[in-house]
């Protein structure tokens, strides 16, 4: 289960949306999947009969009125913006050139 | 692929049989966003904001921000999927959905994944010509809607070519159901006009439910039209295409329509279709190829761990399910016996999406007949030459109160389009724009009489004429009468009184 | 004077400034005094509000000489772990990617903080994303300990445990996500604890997992960490998994401190091998002390807490991975450009190679690989499948004692570099308090003493079942006051002098 490869880890950087380096993914191939050795002894004791825990603390039905409450100006909102246009957050191009 | 290159629809059908999925995302018209207390620009007080307006930290995803439910956008959801038939899950919980655009302010949509809130539905619609069909239901889910992006530079304004995009998060977090039917088969050559029938019903639903401004041109409802073919025979599913950007009804029925043609031509070509994101495009009437579904569409799902489980009481449910309104298909098939229509005059109505007006009218108290005259002829004239919608220009009290004044013989028809154009124009209710305008028909015969002799008096070939009993020439005397008295008379009324005058006349 | 002040609890800086003896104003400038003097050596804090913190303190001031009715906190300084977002002061949670960040809302807490008068003095600095065990991975280098210089001050809040051992701070907040505040408790001989999940809102709070974040004091005593605990904990409307409760006061717990007949488990999979001898030594003297003081000592078993650590690096990074999405250069924080400009998507994909450190870059590959098809059931679905082992430990440990009692880390501080180089051996420093983060609940670090071998602080743990936190500083506050009555006085008596330490560091400096 833990044999990882370095196109594997390429992929998940490409999912993760990090341009990591060639030697990155090498030492990451090899960290992976030394942790993931580590880790993967959890299916020891995760039989089929034990229900997942995915909250702490059981709660259900958290619910707020539906009344308008704090709501930032564009001015707030763009305030840490890497570049705006005034009311608009900018971003370059979303498609490539051959697509 | 060019028209030309299109199977015939009927050489398609004779070949294949079409496979139809929809999904339809409903925008909830609640005060505020799905997860947060920012104005929700779905809820017609909101539109049309400012950029970037109607946001809040949780809109931005700024770290640390965190979602909180809005306790209406789950009422409103849990309505929706009863009245479409759904079983309600006892317990249902929120789901990230991971992946990177712009427009997705925390890279990940808030969504529900295997658990959704309603299930297991059935809809009826009935299409154009009264056949109805049973639609499956598969799911009905709750999530957050995304940003709105517009492409700058590039010759189109769209994304391809473009040199920068601008990101406006207002939209982003307004609630939307998505309801999603199981593969629909059966519909044949139909395929396409149930399409559009069926996103119309959830239209209405939508509307007697109050739930949604439910406009298709603003974005309030959206439908993902899913088809693929199968040889005549096969047991085995083709391979489907999912169409976006599908922004009317009539494009609904184009695109499902289109879809079926070109994948027909492929594969009686010997082709294999792709399974792909294909696009509509409304100017040129035709899909275009997207980004084919690859192992870039591995999501991540795992439960959102800062929202809990939702748990509706049983005592809500039934709350909810008692508030329902009576379902589409039987509330047309109730409207049209009322009504005494007969299959073309109710399809006019449904097909022009005016029951509900036609309904208002007729109970403000006018005839359906009229109530119909009305809402199908000169409202529809006057909306479709300004470009506005009709149930925009006046309401049904209006036009019933319109009815009534011509049947008491106040106004006549001619009047009452000038009345119409008042109101439009919001000069005010009917009886004001009579009052203020002088329109009523005058009913004096005094005053009628006197512009009777006068026009008898000017035209004595005419008189001679009616003497001898050749009464068709009376036409001349009405039409300057009329024409003397601005058109505020009744004609009939009067024609007896010109045949009368003929005859007294020395 | 100035020396003096710093070296007050809060709850005495409190008393002081309610009877008029001190100002909020000398109170704070007394502090700053003391960042400027030993920080340039500790490296506690990304930010100081310098004049801003004055203000707010004269400000308080103005408002007790007008008689308003105040807090017993108010007025005292505190130190905010930058994973916290404060309007108006920079909050980057010690990463390259979101510096210079002004946020333009306040966390809850902080919000909580600044209502109850306290004075934020700044921000302190930590692991990037709390992704860590000894703020190496600090985006803007390590904090030091006040104890030994050349060692880790613990992690992930390193900064904030560090700031109140080397009295720059007599309170401050930190984060737990795994032992964050726990763990950097025990290594500087100060207290430290996670409440409850759900206790304290994770509003403002830059989330690392989401199912495991928890807000919590950070302080020398017992008293001081409960009288913060009473000021930030509480319903929050703005947090979905905030508990819709009424607390106990915790002050009062450690008020009426009293062991006898409380039992205490001692949970045997946490006191064995791997655990450096005088970390236990100093963990069975405070057990004996206990056990004096009117105790009941008994072992239990958590036969699952072994497989704790491998749940809690599934979990973890799991969430992390989906949490750390949102740094992606549209709207806040750093933006890379590629040469030659490129589409959104490789501008995202640069900037997060810029801005992420190497541990960041590998949870969120761990994470996104653990939750990707085909592998979720045997990774994720697994790890939530242990959580509920965890959690059935827990019930069946309680069943049985009132709190349970572990050292609160496996050593003392180790030296900076020694671990950096195999994460693995790193994430074993969590054993012990990563099993309250997966079961929610609470957890106390209390200081047992200097380890023999080496001189350096250890702590001892002690756990309590959800919505129990008052356990915790009831026996906290009873060890406490046990072991400064045994030592004559409080264990950062015995810490060295920092500003002798400074003085030499720049005169090396200067050669």
């Amino acid at each position: 289960m833990s044999e990882i490869s370095a196109e594997q880890v390429a992929h998940l950087a490409n999912l993760a949306r990090i341009a990591l380096t060639d030697e990155e993914i090498g030492h990451l191939t090899t960290e992976l999947a030394q942790i993931m050795h580590a880790v993967e002894k959890v299916s020891e004791v995760a039989t089929p009969d034990v229900p997942p825990t995915s909250h702490p603390i059981p709660m259900q039905n958290v619910y707020r009125d539906d009344v308008v409450g704090n709501t930032l100006t564009a001015e707030e909102a763009l305030s840490g913006a890497p570049e705006s246009d005034g009311s608009r957050f900018v971003v370059t191009a979303i498609l490539g050139e051959e697509q | 692929m060019a028209r030309a290159e299109l199977m015939d629809f009927d050489q398609a059908l004779e070949l294949f049989e079409p496979v139809i999925g929809l999904e339809v995302h409903v925008e909830l018209n609640t005060t505020t966003k799905m997860f947060s207390s920012a104005p929700n620009p779905a809820n017609s007080e909101f539109h049309g904001a400012e950029p970037n307006t109607l946001v809040s930290p949780v809109c931005l995803g700024l770290p640390g921000s965190l979602p909180v439910v809005n306790g209406d956008a789950v009422r409103k959801s849990i309505s929706l999927g009863l009245a479409l038939g759904c079983s309600i899950a006892p317990s249902s919980r929120f789901a990230r959905k991971n992946y990177f655009y712009p427009d997705l302010a925390k890279n990940y949509q808030i969504s529900q994944y295997d658990e959704p809130i309603a299930f297991d539905g059935e809809l009826e619609v009935e299409i154009e010509g009264g056949k109805t069909f049973m639609i499956p239901i598969e799911r009905a889910h709750m999530e957050e809607d995304a940003g709105k992006l517009t492409h700058v530079g590039g010759a189109t304004g769209r994304i391809q070519g473009a040199e920068y995009s601008l990101v406006d998060y207002n939209r982003a977090g307004v609630p939307l159901v998505e309801i999603v039917t199981r593969p629909i088969f059966g519909a044949e050559a139909d395929a396409p006009a149930l399409a559009k029938a069926y996103v119309a019903t959830i239209r209405d639903i939508a509307l007697a439910l109050g739930i949604s401004e439910a406009r298709m041109e603003r974005g309030n409802l959206r439908c993902d039209a899913n088809v693929s073919l199968r040889p005549r025979g096969h047991e085995k599913l083709g391979t489907r295409t999912e169409t976006k950007n599908v922004n009317s009804f009539r494009s609904i029925e184009r695109a499902v329509r289109y879809e079926i043609q070109r994948q027909a031509a492929i594969l009686a070509n010997g082709g294999t279709i792709t399974q792909e994101t294909r696009h509509w495009h409304e100017d040129t009437g035709a899909t275009s190829a997207g980004r084919p579904k690859s192992d870039a569409d591995d999501y991540r799902y795992f439960p959102e761990p800062d929202l809990v489980p939702v748990v509706p009481s049983a005592e809500l449910i039934d709350e909810l399910r008692a508030a329902l309104p009576e379902p589409p298909a039987a509330r047309r098939r109730r409207l049209k016996g009322e009504w005494g229509f007969t299959d073309l005059e109710f399809q006019d109505v449904a097909n022009s999406g005016l029951l509900n007006e036609v309904a208002e009218t007729v109970a403000a108290g006018a005839s359906p007949a009229s109530a119909r005259k009305w809402w199908t002829g000169e409202l529809t004239r006057l909306a479709n030459a300004s470009e506005r919608d009709v149930a925009e220009l006046a309401t049904p009290a209006q036009v019933a109160e319109l009815a009534a004044l011509v049947d008491a013989g106040t106004l006549t028809d001619r009047l009452a389009r000038q009345v119409l154009e008042g109101v439009v124009a919001g000069e005010g209710s009917p009886q004001e724009i009579v009052d203020a305008r002088g329109l009523a028909v005058v009913s004096d015969d005094g005053a009628l009489i006197a512009a009777i002799d006068q026009a008898l008096a000017s035209q004595p070939d005419v008189l001679a004429k009616i003497r001898d009993g050749k009464v068709q020439a009376a036409g001349a005397v009405i039409g300057a009468v009329m024409k003397a008295m601005q058109g505020k008379a009744d004609a009939a009324r009067v024609r007896e009184l010109v045949l009368e005058r003929a005859a007294a006349v020395q | 004077m100035s020396d003096e002040l710093i070296r007050l609890s809060a709850a005495e800086l409190g008393e002081k400034l309610a009877a008029g003896d001190v100002s909020s104003v000398e109170a704070t400038r007394a502090h700053l005094d003391r960042i400027a003097a030993v920080d340039g050596a500790v490296h506690a804090f990304l930010h100081v509000e310098g004049e801003r913190a004055l203000e707010t303190a004269a400000d308080l001031d103005r408002r007790r000489a007008a008689g308003e009715a105040l807090g017993p906190l108010a007025g005292v300084p505190i130190a905010i772990k930058d994973v916290l977002v404060t309007k108006g002061m920079p909050s980057t949670s010690g990463s390259r990617i979101l510096e210079g960040w002004i946020p333009p809302y306040d966390a809850t807490p902080v919000t909580k903080v600044r209502e109850a008068g306290l004075i934020p003095l700044g921000k302190t600095n930590m692991d990037e994303f709390a992704m860590g065990s000894s703020t190496e991975h600090s985006a803007y280098g390590p904090t030091h300990n006040p104890w030994d210089l050349d060692r880790i001050p613990g992690g992930s809040g390193g900064g904030s445990a560090a700031s109140v051992a080397a009295f720059e701070a007599p309170l401050a907040l930190g984060s737990d996500t795994g032992g964050s505040i726990r763990q950097p408790a025990h290594v500087t001989g100060t207290v430290g604890v996670k409440p409850t999940y759900g206790a304290v809102s994770r509003y403002g709070s830059i989330a690392l997992a989401s199912s495991l974040d928890q807000i919590g004091p950070v302080t020398r005593t017992v008293l001081d960490a409960a009288l913060l605990h009473d000021v930030i904990a509480g319903h929050d409307p703005l947090d979905s998994t905030s508990l819709p409760m009424a607390w106990p006061s915790m002050a009062d717990a450690v008020r009426r401190a009293d062991v006898s007949g409380l039992r205490i488990g001692v949970i045997k999979e946490l006191d064995g091998a791997g655990f450096q001898p005088g970390v236990r030594q100093r963990f069975h003297e405070a057990l004996e002390l206990l056990e004096r003081g009117g105790a009941e000592i008994v072992e239990v078993s958590a036969p699952h807490f072994e497989y704790s650590i491998a749940a809690y690096y599934l979990i973890l990074p799991a969430e992390a991975s989906s949490n750390l999405a949102k740094f992606d250069s549209v709207r806040f924080g750093l933006r890379v450009t590629p040469d030659g400009a490129g589409t959104v998507e490789q501008v995202m994909s640069a900037t997060r190679e810029a801005g992420f450190g190497p541990e960041v870059k590998r949870r969120i590959i761990l994470g996104t690989y653990a939750l990707s098809a085909g592998y979720y059931d045997a990774y994720y679905g697994s790890a939530q499948k242990v959580r509920t082992l965890v959690q059935r430990d827990f019930d069946a440990a309680f069943a049985k004692v009132d709190v349970l009692a572990s050292p609160t880390a496996p050593t003392t501080a180790f030296k900076f570099g020694e671990k950096l180089a195999d994460p693995v051996s790193m994430y074993l420093n969590d054993i012990a308090t990563i099993p309250a983060n997966l079961a929610g609940v609470p957890g106390i670090s209390v200081p047992t003493g200097l380890a023999p071998e080496d001189g350096l602080p250890v702590g001892i743990q002690f756990l309590a079942p959800a919505r129990e936190d008052a356990r915790l500083y009831n026996v906290g506050g009873a060890l406490e006051q046990l072991l400064v009555a045994e030592w004559g006085g409080p264990l950062l008596g015995r810490a060295p002098d920092l500003t002798a330490h400074e003085l030499s560091a720049t005169e090396e400096g200067a050669l």
